[in-house]
This record gives C-alpha cells, sequence and structure tokens, in this order.
C-alpha cells in the first residue's frame, strides 16, 4: 500500500467556521438539566445504531448519568460464528457450517471472497444486535481509524484474519487504547496489510511506520510535528514484527535493526534503545510509551471521537472547551477509552442539543441498521441460517451501495466523511446517495427487500402498536415523530401530516380512531386492515423521504 | 474552499423537489412511449373531501316537493333553484358561474354516480374511488396511476426524456395520493400552491434555524432539489405565463389551486393530469343556516367550487388553451336522502359529479332520484358506475383503446357519452335524448315473483337488483339482445320484504325502477 501523501486530517484549524455558527459555550462539566425524550434519544441514536422503543422508554426511567454508564458497559463476546453461505467451500465446510479454523493454508482467493462476505453478513447481524451497549458502535469506529480493505486482498490475506481483528478490536474497543494500538501493530492481518511483515532491516519499510503516526495516533493537525526522519525511526524500531506461514504473529531477531533509534524535538529527541535477539521486539512498547507522551495524540483521538458522535465541526471553541479538556482526562486515566467516552456523553457540551442535536448526517450503517431497530423488523435468527444470511446480506448490499461496507474502506485513512475537510458527514450525501436513501426506504415500506425469498419488510401497524397510545392520531404522530425524526416539526406540519394522510383530508380526528379501534376488533378484517394499514405506510414513508429523516 | 462558498456552490440550478421517483436515476435509459401521450389532452381532479351532499348542489326539481319533504330543514327552496336546460333539475343558487357554463356548453352532470354495495366510512369510500376498486377489492394501485403506467410503459425508467420531459402527473399540495400509484411507484409530483415555488423541496418544509442541525437540514435539502430531475421544467413552466387572469376570487383555496394548474398547463407542461383536493364537505351539522337554506357551509363551499371553476375556465380562453383541459369533481360518497335534526345530512352513498371544459358534452345525464321508498337509513342507489365514469375519460379524452381502458380498470364498464365526439372523434347520442321508461316491472308491489320489462338498443344489456342498501343481490339479466322490449320473469322468493332498485344498463344508457316487495298475510 503506497503511503498517503495528503490527507486533510482534522484540524483545530478551522477558523472558516467560527464565524457560521453560534457561540458553543458548554464545556465538560457534568450535564444536570432535563432529561426527557430528546436528550434520551438523542444519546441512543448516537451511541446505539437507531432509537428503538424499548430502549428509550428504558433509558429515561434512568438517570443520565446511570443512562451513559450502563451504555459503556461492554458486552459478552458474540457467541455465534460466520458460517458457510455461500455453498461449495474447497476445503470440505458444509453448508451453514463455521468456516473458521478450516483450510487456513488453502490458498483460493474464490474461497476468501466467499468467506469474507460470510464475515461481512456476520458483522452486520453484531451491529443488529447491540444489546444497551455502545460496545458494537465503537467496534465501527475503531474500524474506521484503523481501516482496512479486505476486498484487495483475496490473494494473500485469508478472512480468519479478517474475523481475528474483528475480535481483536472488540476486545479493546471499551479498553485501553494503548493496548489495542499495540495489539493491532501485531495483528496479523495488519501486518501484511500494511507491509508490516516485509519491513526487515535490509530494507526498512515506512508505510506502518508512518500511518501509525499519521492516521492512528498523532494525526495532521496543527499540534502534531513529527518528521519524515521520525517515519523512517518508526519504521526501524518495527523491523523484524513479522507473520509466520502460519498467519501467527512472530518476532524475528535476525530482521530486526539493532541499533538506537533518535526522535525529533516533537517527541523531546526521544532515543529508543535498540536492542539484538529477542529483547528487540521490546523496543516497540519504548517507542508506544514515547508517542503517548505527547500531548497530541490525546487530542487527535479525541477529534475523533468528538466528530464521530457529537459533529464534525470542532472550531477554536470547541477545541478549547471541549477537546482539551477531555484529552486531559483521556491521557490522565492512563489512555482509558471508556474514561474519555463517559466525559464526553455525560457533558453539559453533549446535551446542549441548540448546538449539538439532530446535526449528524446519518451514516448509512446508521440509517440501515437503525431503521431495522427502530421498525423492530423481524430478523430471522439462526435456527433458519438461509434467511437470516439473506437479511444480513441484503443490508451490507445495500450500505456497500451507500459507500459504507465494513471491511472494504477503499482509503486507510477511513470513510471520507470522518476525516476529508470540509465536508466531513456530507459526504455521505449527494444526488445519488440521497436517492438511494429514499429509493430504498420507499422500497421496505411498500413491498420490502427480497433475497432468496427472504422479505425484509416494514410492519408499520407492528410499529405503531408499539406506541403509547395509536388509537389518538397526535399522539401516534407525536411519538412515530420522537422515535423516527430527530429535528422538530412545527404543530401546523403536524396537524397538516394528520389531516392529510391519517384523516385523508377528513378534520375530525375520531375517524382515524375509529379506523384503528375497528382494526383492533378485527384485525383479520381486510377492509379494517386496509384502512390504517395504507395510510400509516404513506406516512412512514413520508416521514422517511424528508431530508430530516437523514439526521441524527 | 471556505465553507460558505461551498454551500453557496452546491446549491443547483433547479429549486424544486419531492420526487421520491428519481432514486432511480443510474438506472440505463429505456425510450418507451406508447398510447395517450399522443394528444394534449389534461385532466384537472378536483376531490372534494368530506363527501360532498349532491342532492343540495344538483337539486331534482320534477320531484321537487318529494326533495323538499324529506329534508324539510335543508331543503333549498324551489325558487331559488338555479335550472340547467331541461328543467328537471338545477344547481345550488351560489352556483351561478356553474349554471353559466352549463349555457355556454361547458358543463355536464352525471347524477347517481357510485358503486355497488357502497361503503359510508370515508376511508373506505375514499380508497375505492382513489384506486378504482370494487366494494370488496383493495388494489396497491391507483386508477390514474395505471392509467400512466400503462401509457408510458417502463415508467419510471428512462424518464425524463425528450418525448416527456415533464412529470406525468401532478398533485398541487405536499403529500401525494394514492390514485397516482403504478406498479413502478407514484407518477406523481407534489408541487405546492404557492405559485412563487421557493423554499419548498419536499413538501412540508421547516424553517432551518441557526444551528448545527439547521446547517445539515440545508445542505440535504440542496441535495434533495438535485436528485429532482423535473425542477427545471416546473421552473421554465412557471416563468413563462406572465399573462394570467386577475380576476381569482380571494380567500378560496381551490382558486388558489386552479390558478397554479392554469399557469403550469399555459406555461407549457406535458403533464396530463392534475389532482387538487378542497375539504370541509363532512357536513353533519350546521351545513345551512336556519332561516335561509340557500347560505351556510355549504353554500361557502359551492361559492368557491363555482368561482373558482369559472376563474379557471376564463383563464384557460385567455391563455388559448381551454380545448386543452377537461375537469372533474367528485367526493367520496354523496350524503344521506333525509337530513338529520342538526341541519345537516350524514354519509351517503351515489352522488353527482361535474364535468366541464369544452370538451364537455352539456346537459344532464341520468334521472333525478326516486324518492318513493326513501327513509332515514336508505341511499339512493347508484345509476351508474364511478369506473364508468373514468372509463368514459379514458376513452374520450385521452383516446385510449377500449381494450386498453378495460385492463387498466380491469373489467369493461359502461360507456357513458358525456365527452364531445370531436375530443377523440367519435360519435354519441345526445345525453338529454337518452332514456325514459326504459325498465319497469310488473305487479309492483310484489311477492314471489315479478316480470321486469326492458328496452334494449341491442347488444350487451344488463340488469341488476340492488336492496335498499346498495347491496347487489341479484343479476337477471346479463346477455346480447337484438334491439326490442324484452320481459323476464324474477324469482324474488328469497329475498326479505322491502325496498329493492332494479337497474337497466345497456350500452350508454342506465335507468333505474324502484320496487318494493311485500309478504303475504
Amino acid at each position: 500500500m503506497e503511503p498517503l501523501t495528503s490527507i486533510a486530517g482534522l484540524t483545530a484549524n478551522t477558523n472558516a467556521f467560527d464565524e457560521l455558527l453560534p457561540p458553543s459555550p458548554l464545556g465538560l462539566s457534568e450535564y444536570a438539566g432535563t432529561w426527557d425524550l430528546p436528550q434520551v434519544t438523542h444519546l441512543l441514536k448516537r451511541t446505539l445504531f437507531g432509537a428503538t422503543v424499548a430502549d428509550i422508554n428504558y433509558f429515561k426511567s434512568l438517570t443520565m448519568s446511570q443512562a451513559v454508564d450502563l451504555l459503556l458497559q461492554p458486552t459478552a463476546m458474540p457467541t455465534s460464528l460466520p458460517l458457510n453461505n455461500y455453498g461449495t467451500d474447497p476445503t470440505g465446510v458444509a453448508a451453514w457450517q463455521p468456516w473458521l479454523n478450516v483450510g487456513l493454508l488453502y490458498n483460493d482467493p474464490k474461497m476468501n471472497e466467499n468467506r469474507l462476505n460470510s464475515l461481512q453478513c456476520w458483522w452486520i447481524g453484531q451491529m443488529l444486535n447491540p444489546g444497551r451497549s455502545i460496545h458494537e458502535k465503537m467496534t465501527l469506529f475503531w474500524h474506521n481509524h484503523f481501516a482496512m480493505d479486505a476486498t484487495a486482498h483475496f490473494n494473500d490475506i485469508p478472512a480468519q484474519l479478517w474475523y481475528n481483528q474483528y475480535i481483536t478490536l472488540r476486545q479493546h474497543a471499551l479498553g485501553n487504547f494503548k493496548d489495542l494500538v499495540k495489539a493491532i501493530t501485531l495483528d496479523p492481518a495488519m501486518l501484511i496489510f500494511l507491509n508490516g511483515n516485509t519491513n526487515v532491516m535490509t530494507s526498512p519499510n515506512e508505510n506502518y511506520g508512518r500511518e501509525l503516526q499519521e492516521l492512528y495516533t498523532e494525526g495532521k493537525g496543527s499540534g502534531s510535528q513529527y518528521t519524515q526522519g521520525d517515519v523512517h525511526e518508526a519504521a526501524r524500531v518495527l523491523t523484524g514484527h513479522t507473520t509466520d506461514l502460519n498467519y501467527n504473529y512472530i518476532f524475528q531477531p535476525g530482521n530486526h535493526d539493532d541499533l538506537d533509534k533518535t526522535f525529533s524535538g516533537f517527541y523531546s529527541n526521544h532515543v529508543v534503545t535498540g536492542y539484538s535477539g529477542s529483547t528487540g521486539a521490546g523496543e516497540l512498547d519504548d517507542m508506544l510509551s514515547m508517542i503517548f507522551a505527547t500531548q497530541e495524540s490525546a487530542k487527535f483521538i479525541c477529534r475523533k471521537l468528538y466528530n464521530f458522535f457529537v459533529y464534525y465541526v470542532i472550531d477554536s471553541r470547541v477545541e478549547a472547551n471541549v477537546i482539551t479538556p477531555l484529552a486531559n482526562v483521556f491521557r490522565q486515566s492512563g489512555y482509558n477509552i471508556t474514561a474519555a467516552l463517559s466525559a464526553l456523553l455525560k457533558s453539559q457540551h453533549f446535551y446542549d442539543l441548540a448546538n449539538s442535536g439532530a446535526c449528524i448526517i446519518k451514516s448509512p450503517l446508521d440509517l440501515l441498521i437503525g431503521l431495522c431497530r427502530e421498525y423492530d423488523l423481524p430478523i430471522p435468527t439462526a435456527a433458519n441460517p438461509s434467511n437470516q444470511y439473506a437479511v444480513w446480506n441484503m443490508l451490507l448490499q445495500r450500505a456497500s451501495i451507500l459507500q459504507q461496507e465494513v471491511m472494504a474502506i477503499a482509503l486507510v485513512a477511513g470513510w471520507p466523511a470522518y476525516y476529508q475537510s470540509p465536508q466531513f458527514h456530507e459526504l455521505w450525501i449527494n444526488s445519488v446517495t440521497y436517492s438511494g436513501r429514499n429509493f430504498y426506504t420507499d422500497l421496505l415500506i411498500d413491498t420490502g427487500d427480497m433475497m432468496n425469498g427472504t422479505n425484509l419488510k416494514i410492519d408499520a401497524i407492528h410499529f405503531a402498536s408499539l406506541l403509547s397510545n395509536p388509537s389518538d392520531p397526535n399522539q401516534l404522530i407525536n411519538d412515530s415523530l420522537n422515535v423516527l425524526l430527530r429535528p422538530p416539526l412545527s404543530a401546523s406540519s403536524i396537524t397538516l401530516l394528520k389531516q392529510t394522510i391519517l384523516l385523508s383530508g377528513q378534520t375530525n380526528d375520531y375517524y382515524w380512531t375509529q379506523a384503528w379501534q375497528n382494526y383492533q376488533a378485527n384485525p383479520t378484517d381486510m377492509n379494517a386492515f386496509t384502512a390504517v394499514d395504507s395510510r400509516l405506510r404513506a406516512l412512514y414513508k413520508y416521514l422517511m423521504d424528508l431530508p430530516e429523516y437523514q439526521l441524527s | 474552499m471556505q465553507r460558505r462558498d461551498f454551500i453557496k456552490n452546491v446549491a443547483p440550478v433547479a429549486f424544486l423537489g419531492g420526487f421520491k421517483i428519481s432514486a432511480l436515476s443510474n438506472m440505463p435509459f429505456l425510450n418507451a412511449l406508447a398510447g395517450a401521450s399522443d394528444n394534449d389532452h389534461v385532466l384537472v381532479l378536483i376531490q372534494l373531501v368530506g363527501g360532498n351532499d349532491s342532492l343540495n348542489t344538483v337539486i331534482p326539481i320534477d320531484v321537487y316537493g318529494k326533495y323538499a319533504a324529506l329534508r324539510p330543514n335543508i331543503a333549498i327552496p324551489e325558487s331559488s333553484i338555479l335550472p340547467l336546460g331541461n328543467f328537471k333539475s338545477g344547481l345550488h343558487p351560489a352556483m351561478t358561474g356553474m349554471q353559466s357554463l352549463y349555457n355556454d356548453g361547458q358543463l355536464a352532470v352525471i347524477q347517481g354516480v357510485g358503486y355497488p354495495s357502497p361503503d359510508t366510512s370515508h376511508f373506505r369510500s375514499t380508497d375505492i374511488w382513489l384506486t378504482g376498486s370494487n366494494s370488496d377489492q383493495y388494489l396497491n394501485t391507483g386508477w390514474t396511476g395505471r392509467f400512466l403506467g400503462q401509457s408510458y410503459s417502463n415508467y419510471p425508467v428512462g424518464y425524463p426524456n425528450a418525448s416527456m420531459p415533464d412529470p406525468l402527473a401532478i398533485q398541487i399540495g405536499s403529500v401525494i395520493s394514492p390514485m397516482f400509484m403504478s406498479a413502478g411507484g407514484t407518477t406523481a409530483m407534489a408541487v405546492p400552491t404557492d405559485a412563487s415555488f421557493y423554499n419548498l423541496i419536499n413538501g412540508i418544509t421547516e424553517p432551518a434555524p441557526n444551528t448545527a442541525m439547521g446547517t445539515e437540514l440545508t445542505y440535504l435539502r440542496a441535495i434533495a432539489r438535485q436528485t429532482n430531475k423535473y425542477a427545471s421544467a416546473i421552473e421554465a413552466a412557471a416563468k413563462k405565463v406572465t399573462n394570467q387572469y386577475t380576476g381569482y376570487p380571494a380567500n378560496n383555496e381551490l382558486a388558489d389551486q386552479l390558478k397554479t394548474v392554469a399557469m403550469l398547463v399555459g406555461g407549457g407542461l406535458k403533464t396530463k393530469v392534475y389532482l387538487v383536493e378542497m375539504g370541509g364537505f363532512d357536513t353533519h351539522g350546521g351545513q345551512v343556516n336556519g332561516g335561509d337554506t340557500t347560505t351556510g357551509a355549504h353554500a361557502n363551499l359551492l361559492t368557491k367550487i363555482s368561482e373558482a371553476i369559472s376563474a379557471f375556465m376564463t383563464d384557460l380562453q385567455m391563455q388559448g388553451i381551454d380545448k386543452r383541459v377537461l375537469g372533474m369533481t367528485f367526493s367520496e360518497f354523496s350524503r344521506r336522502v333525509m337530513s338529520n335534526g342538526s341541519m345537516g345530512t350524514d354519509h351517503g352513498a351515489a352522488q353527482s359529479i361535474f364535468i366541464f371544459g369544452d370538451a364537455a358534452n352539456a346537459g344532464v345525464l341520468g334521472q333525478s332520484p326516486d324518492f318513493s321508498a326513501i327513509t332515514n337509513e336508505s341511499n339512493l342507489p347508484m345509476q351508474y358506475d364511478f369506473r364508468s365514469v373514468y372509463s368514459s375519460i379514458l376513452r374520450d379524452w385521452f383516446c385510449v383503446a377500449p381494450t386498453d381502458v378495460s385492463s387498466i380498470l380491469m373489467k369493461d364498464y359502461q360507456y357513458l357519452p358525456f365527452i364531445k365526439s370531436t375530443a377523440c372523434n367519435m360519435n354519441y347520442d345526445n345525453l338529454n335524448n337518452l332514456g325514459n321508461n326504459l325498465i319497469s316491472n310488473s305487479p309492483n308491489p310484489f311477492n314471489n315473483s315479478t316480470s321486469i320489462s326492458f328496452k334494449t338498443s341491442g347488444g350487451y344489456t344488463l340488469v341488476q337488483i340492488f336492496d335498499a342498501s346498495g347491496r347487489l343481490v341479484m343479476i337477471p339479466v346479463q346477455q346480447d339482445y337484438p334491439q326490442g322490449t324484452y320481459t323476464v320473469s324474477v324469482d324474488t322468493g328469497a329475498l326479505a320484504s322491502g325496498v329493492y332498485y332494479a337497474r337497466l344498463q345497456n350500452q350508454s344508457v342506465s335507468q333505474v325502477r324502484t320496487m318494493l316487495k311485500v309478504t303475504e298475510k
């Protein structure tokens, strides 16, 4: 992989924004204000995939602090394994059986491609079931941070290595960032992906040494001052870390450069003392400690967290009031990821909804996974793997069409929405993807998406039934908006929606109430069913076609 | 680039949105055109939401005494009625504009339009009228959607294109009616009444506040506008019309909408169907003012309709596009024959509808209702199926081949000659000469059997028997006959005692006979 020569990065130098936005005055002090639907839904939509009715009700019964604490609890590792959803496997894995640990050394690009699809589907399945924890979303965050494109490596990286990498990301997602960086540095897929495995004393390969600093720890902001010399020295430190013929990580002292490595003033002219023999592997720890001793590394990660969970505009006030104190918390905790998230998600700034509410454009996965969860779509269970993988695959393919395919991030810098200035999240949306989003939500509510005989369709009546009082058209619309739409609609718009859609132009609310009650009393009567189903589907279709629906 | 410049630059030339079909923009272009797209005819549908009281809109003068007796507290005084041509029926006094249209040969009235087994639910009956379904049938497509989908085959793939650069249909408002749903999605685009069209993307548009959310919402809306491939066509049409009629009435939402339609048609859009809506017709109470039944809520509504359509027709003439436009009013149902104690009327069934335009075959189609057996709960039986109206519009206005009409409406419906033969170069009878004494029965009242006599002009002839609620209970005649008069004996032993209606249908003629079954002591 060629090193990226230019990347905008996340910078604190965005004065162009300052004149456009009102001040965002609040900092990291713990939020003590109202804890009601807007705040609860805001928190859940940002940290989970969509906000379900059940979750909104549950988290509303907690305090804000309890809610964040619960979200920060790690969840257990997945118990299921990716299954053969692709038919014939040359190493003999039967259909709907796990392929892990079978035929690791069998080099077949087509088999790798098939297995990777299985793994991608399986990952979609994990995101559909995040529980009440930020864990899955943070795993996705780190996947974007340590971005990978497995589809470019069917020839040299077995699919199993990508599974292992997912597990590694997940294992450290809410743990210690230093441990995570070390684990990823020595991750076999990463070693092959960024050429660490061919980085030897006699001919150092700077690829990983550069990205370690530019993309993973220091960034390219104005406070990041590492030099080309530092890139070279880092590459030397990393020599000898490679993979064996069984794709296991190993350290080869014979290929390690055992001389001292001298870093620039940005790293306080730190010298990583060179060692020969197996002791040389420990130079990595010394170098990582040096990196994490800079002020910038914690700020860089905090800016990325801010971008992902709050908004992409980091002006001088956000830098001073949020990023700097958050980086202090992160650094003082010894780079405990949970500590930083806790400070951010409990902050006054995070709940300053006038400035940070409903301003994130949903990523394609947020849109699709969130939609499935909010409407409570019936996802087939493991008892029916064929249907289950069909649904996962439909969502995977659609996310891919909408420009977010897991394990296939085209650039090592991640999805452009999370780094490319000045548009950032807006890059998810263009005239093709916007139409594509509307097309797909229309499809799900009209006829449903279909694969291998499995139908994925929104049941509008089921969703309405989850709400507090669906027989009252006002309550029904308000409840629906609270779940589905973060930006507020005016009272006059709500009345228009009610009259035009739920009441078919009538002015008396009773006509809806009568129709709903009639359906409740006669659920199998086609007339009663159609009267409410057609109107609810028109309502939800309309809401999902609004530009507002794309905001979280 | 400065962010502000970026936002500015991303805003496209086009400025109007709301059309989701453009989602298919990345599909391969397929040029496909057919059928009704050949002529420049436009249909304007006016939906009167709530159930318009037909009997106080088109009033039966020839049976005025019975009419007045059945609705004593709301009946329009006979002297106030505006008579139409044959003086058998007349219009509500508020509708002077419509009377002028009639006198100018631009208005046809069709009485007793409905469907078998009428449903008195607003929702259900609206769905039936919009989709063109039977009372017991559920359709996911609308009648105009099926028409447009069939005429512009493969739609929406490959549209817009050089032959059809404009939306197939336009809904004035913000939410698109199920009427326009085709197998390939909706065929319509929503256009706001506001003739300036600015600042509106997708129906409801809230102001974008000066916050991060407002920034992103503005961005999303700009992209949404870009995705609307029809925006520039609409914009161009709107700009083209600089000299519109200025006499539209103020404070009249129907007039505002029709003015927008006139502008878009005048601006050269090739759009085939427009739908406008007007609410307030659910007049359970206070339909008229006590002391003067020619005033009140219903009179105000009818004034608006009459003035709006009048101004619209004047505008069309001024712009020289009156030959291109045919209009039709409809509601989900009419109201009960007998009025209630609240100076109003409850939900009913068959209704009178208006067909207006240069191509309307002026006259009154159908008979005044037979009130002889009306009681509190009973409704008028239908004289004409509403799909016969649709069918005839498709044939005589959009010049669709009869076989295609049958496939669009999923059945062969009776043909009604309310559009001038010149529209698609066909020949029809004069409406006012149609139908007297074509069906009778004897004995009446009857017990276990009765003989029905009917006159047919030849060809397919149908006699249906409906009960008082409009339910179809029997079809004693259903076959081809040579021209002549025939009698069939009907076994009525299984029928409960009560009022029944025998409906004759032959070619463009239909007529209803009221019958009474009694039980022998």
